[in-house]
């Protein structure tokens, strides 16, 4: 009832293949881009901001990275952690040789950074696919870890080994360090955050996305449409390993304020793929619900009991946390294989015929 | 749109040539000094037992196989093999024997791959998507649209493909080879598995694909019916090796024929 | 200059030098190979049968042993802790059969994986849920292995063998040598290279696909049991394990994914590289390169060979 399309004719073929044909949507958007912008900082405290909204946005920046490459390329990456470590350094690096140049876009430059490292490991993608990929990116990983661990000049020759993320500042107000406030770090996070969603979805629904598709699902046929399979791998790991530099910039400078090179190890990886597989692959709006589940999965997991008044120790919380992530995983793989994005279409598809049950 | 081609005037130059190719995977020879030619503008079958080599030979000019040796002579030029985008890029589109559809995209989302080779606006367009690169689409949409009209599959064009009946992914298939415009358009068995009606759709479109859009198309088929009517000119392979080569009446009656898909009458020497 | 003798003859130079350290480097890394060879024969085993490639297969390792060190700990005499083991890998194979791959039996390899993805969280949750999280202490001389090592001098120093080594060697021979009779001889053996080639065609003769499955899954973790013992004995019983584990990945690569020999010379090749590199060539570049150099490895056998030393070509038709 509430989401017909009664009414709303196409009139032109740009009309019929808008990224938001349906009006309702374009309205839902809009609202949840006001919620976001507008009313989260008026109503939002530090600890919403903090644990909840920044990571969630920086995860699922992370998510749609990693889903452009494993889910609408069709290339298994378990790379995704260190292609974020390499964003992150990249931005120490640059910041610390550039200071007066503005932190935003060296953050949004050292994606440029990842993109290059990402390509440069998918090499190899003309030659191997599947899960021999999957061992390239292995290898990828397990390099730049110890490259993150071994190349003192990285971390700024810092005695800890860590990042120290200094003080910088946009129009005057600070934003890295620890004088940010969690409000400013949020408005620059979820500004980034809006505009590369923006940039990937209209990637998607253009020609790139459909020869990323075309790859994935038949890549011998998409040779013999006339497409060029090494250029097309190579660009989905470069823009791929973009986002994930951007987003591990961003997790280091204006989430966690410094961060040590575990930060960006295999478990990394292993996490923003669960995101990429439970929220859905191949959409972009299951990146954004996989990061929810998976990030605040957690943290629900340690609220709820103590909400009830039953302690349970953090150590317990996170090792329920890692069974109810893999009974989640396995259980949807059986239940919904295309995740949660594909239960929100269903639900969608409900909504138009409601209250009829088909 | 091409100027349409008289069937009078008809046979052109040649546009694609073969000459002495040879092919094996490890010990199976599929192919053993296949030389024939394709004429501009014609349907050309090309037919033989199972196991002949025919879709061999098609994947060879299509670039997928190398052949051992020979040499391929395409719009005047002389390559000893293909490469698949060199191959694309120079006209050449095929249909499969067993689909190769992108089956995660709709109907629309595959023909519109097939127009991909013609989109050329780059990479920053792409990211703003409003402006030249969606003007882009529009233009390439509208192309896909006459395709779509022109194979009767406007009614399934939002549906992915995976979901469709095995004759209409046949046809979308189709699609897709005709969006990439090309000069020679490659068909493996696009009848397989049809039933009468659907195998007369198909003769009509492959009949109004030559002949309005004044495609060379090759044809593998194992209808004879099939054969007999569309085709200007029939090759016969039987073992990797031609057999025959002439018109499609000069073929039914050839001996060699007759042997290869019969084989020898008891108690009876030819 | 001096970097390209640093890298193409200072290694040599040092290996002919000290002859002593050389054998040892050999024998550490035939040891560490000799693990991974397990580890990815359980792999292979699996994947042979059910087309799954279980990443859980590492995890299955550590949870073998914890059990095992857990059951003891709470008073089980050993032995008995080892059938109980068995058993605990054998409700396992039945749950993962029954609750994984017959839901998922029609789905596409990557979604299998996943699932295996799934399965190696649940088992480390569950693993440190049950017995806790901090590492422990094999069972080593209840289960009558072999301690102290074997030193002799020679060779112009001195090399230091221990013996559980020598013993986990020789088990893991006989195991290889049992599974490959099984494989060829038995009627079972067959039916799982039948499942190995094609479900379909194996379902048609009448071969129980859900039987086969937890055959095999059951063998690999007996694999990953014994693994796990010799493992746990010669360090200790940790979930660092699970990360070392995923050097079997490039073992595979090397010896194809299909064949068990092709697992067991993968495994000593990069055990041995990657010591070898380490020691010698290591220095060069700081250290620890122990940590990337099997993938890297891998990663130009894949470029040049992608089928691995054994595996069989993929020929993809279209």
């Amino acid at each position: 009832m509430l989401y017909r399309e009664v009414g709303q004719y196409k009139t032109n073929y740009a009309a019929d293949m808008a990224v938001f044909p349906i009006l309702q949507d374009r309205i839902g958007i809009a609202v949840i881009l006001l919620v976001a912008f507008v009313v989260i900082p008026l109503i939002g405290h530090d600890f919403l901001l903090n644990t909840v909204l920044i990571p969630f946005l920086i995860f699922s920046l992370a998510a749609i990275g990693l889903n452009l490459l494993t889910g609408y390329a069709g290339l298994l990456s378990l790379g995704t952690g260190a292609f974020m470590g390499v964003g992150a350094y990249a931005c120490l690096k640059l910041t610390t040789i550039f200071p007066h140049v503005n932190i935003v876009i060296w953050i949004l430059a050292s994606g440029l950074f990842s993109a290059a490292v990402g390509a440069l490991f998918g090499l190899p993608s003309l030659r191997i696919k599947g899960f021999y990929l999957a061992v390239a990116t292995l290898a990828a990983q397990f390099f730049l870890e110890w490259c993150f661990i071994r190349v003192p000049w990285l971390f700024n020759y810092s005695v800890s080994g860590a990042i120290e993320v200094p003080l910088r500042k946009l129009a005057g107000v600070p934003i890295t360090g620890p004088t940010a406030t969690s409000l400013t770090r949020y408005l620059v996070v979820l500004s980034i955050v809006v505009m590369m969603t923006w940039f990937a979805s209209n990637l998607v629904h253009g020609r790139i996305g459909r020869m990323w598709m075309s790859v994935r699902d038949m890549d011998l046929a998409a040779e013999l449409v006339g497409i060029r399979l090494l250029r097309t791998k190579l660009l989905a790991f470069a823009v791929s390993s973009f986002y994930c530099g951007v987003a591990g910039a961003m997790m280091v400078f204006l989430w966690y304020g410094g961060a040590e090179a575990d930060v960006f190890a295999i478990d990394q990886s292993f996490l923003v793929l669960f995101m990429v597989i439970i929220g859905g692959l191949g959409t972009l709006i299951g990146s954004f619900f996989g990061a929810a589940l998976i990030y605040i999965l957690p943290i629900a997991l340690r609220a709820i009991p103590q909400a009830f008044g039953l302690p349970i120790r953090p150590a317990a919380a996170e090792q329920l946390t890692f069974v109810i992530v893999g009974v989640l995983i396995i259980v949807f793989l059986i239940l919904e294989p295309n995740g949660l994005a594909r239960l929100w279409q269903i639900g969608k598809q409900k909504l138009r015929v409601w209250p009829f049950p088909y | 749109m091409r100027a349409p081609s008289s069937r009078d005037a008809a046979l052109g130059e040649v546009l694609l040539a073969v000459e002495d190719v040879s092919l094996s995977f490890g010990g199976v020879r599929a192919l053993t000094g296949v030389s024939f030619d394709i004429r501009k503008g014609e349907i050309r079958a090309i037919i033989g037992p199972n196991g002949a080599g025919k879709t061999s030979m098609l994947n060879v000019i299509n670039g997928f196989y190398q052949p051992q040796s020979g040499r391929i002579t395409f719009k005047g030029e002389v390559r000893t093999s293909m490469r698949p985008y060199a191959a694309a890029h120079g006209g050449i589109a095929r249909t499969f024997q067993n689909l190769a559809l992108f089956r995660g995209m709709t109907t629309l989302d595959n023909i519109m791959a097939g127009r991909t080779l013609k989109m050329h606006r780059g990479f920053f367009w792409q990211l703003l998507r409003y402006g030249p690169a969606l003007n882009e689409e529009v233009e390439h949409r509208k192309r896909v649209e006459e395709i779509i009209d022109f194979l009767e599959i406007a009614a399934i064009r939002k549906i992915p493909v995976g979901r469709l009946p095995y004759g209409l992914q046949k046809r979308v298939e189709l699609g897709r080879a005709l969006a990439m415009e090309p000069d020679l358009l490659l068909l493996d068995e696009p009848m397989a598995g049809m039933n009468l009606e659907e195998k007369e759709d198909m003769s009509r479109f492959i009949i109004d694909v030559n002949q309005q859009y004044g495609t060379t198309i090759a044809l593998i088929e194992h209808d004879i019916g099939v054969v007999m009517d569309l085709s200007d000119r029939v090759v016969v392979l039987d073992y990797g090796q031609k057999i025959a080569d002439a018109t499609p009446d000069e073929v039914k009656s050839d001996k060699n024929v007759i042997r290869a898909y019969l084989g020898e009458p008891h108690g009876t020497s030819v | 200059m001096d970097l390209l003798y640093k890298i193409f003859i200072d290694p040599f130079v040092q290996m002919g030098t000290a002859p002593d350290l050389l054998v040892q480097t050999l024998w550490d890394g035939l040891v560490s190979g000799v693990l991974y060879s397990l580890i990815a024969l359980g792999f292979v085993l699996i994947f042979k049968a059910s087309g799954v490639f279980n990443f859980a297969q590492g995890i299955m390792v550590v949870f073998a042993a914890l059990t095992l060190v857990g059951l003891h700990q709470h008073g089980v005499p050993a032995f008995l802790a080892l059938g109980l083991t068995v058993v605990v890998m054998f409700l396992l194979a039945l749950g993962v059969e029954r609750l994984i791959l017959r839901p998922l039996v029609n789905q596409s390899d990557i979604i299998l994986f996943m699932a295996t993805f799934g399965l190696t969280y649940l088992l480390i949750g569950l693993g440190q849920l049950v017995f806790g999280g901090d590492p422990k202490v094999m069972i080593a001389e209840e289960l009558y292995l072999p301690r102290g090592a074997i030193e002799f001098k020679g060779l112009g120093g001195f090399v230091s063998l221990q013996k559980i080594d020598i013993a986990a060697a020789i088990i893991a021979s006989i195991m290889v040598a049992v599974l490959a009779v099984f494989f060829q001889r038995t009627r079972i053996g067959r039916a799982l290279r039948a499942v190995a080639d094609s479900h379909q065609a194996a379902l048609s003769v009448g071969i129980s696909l859900e039987q086969i499955w937890v055959i095999v899954w059951f063998t690999a973790g007996v694999v990953a049991l014994t693994t796990g013992i010799m493992w746990g004995a010669r360090s200790e019983v940790s979930f660092s394990l699970q990360i070392i584990a995923l050097k079997a990945l490039p073992v595979l690569i090397l010896g194809g994914f299909t064949s068990i020999p092709g697992a067991i010379i993968g495994g000593l090749i990069i055990g041995i590289g990657e010591k070898l590199g380490e020691f010698y060539w290591g220095p060069l570049l700081g250290g620890g390169i122990e940590s990337w150099l099997a993938y890297v490895i891998a990663l130009g056998f894949l470029v040049v060979r992608p089928q691995g030393l054994f595996g069989e070509k993929i020929i993809e038709r279209i």
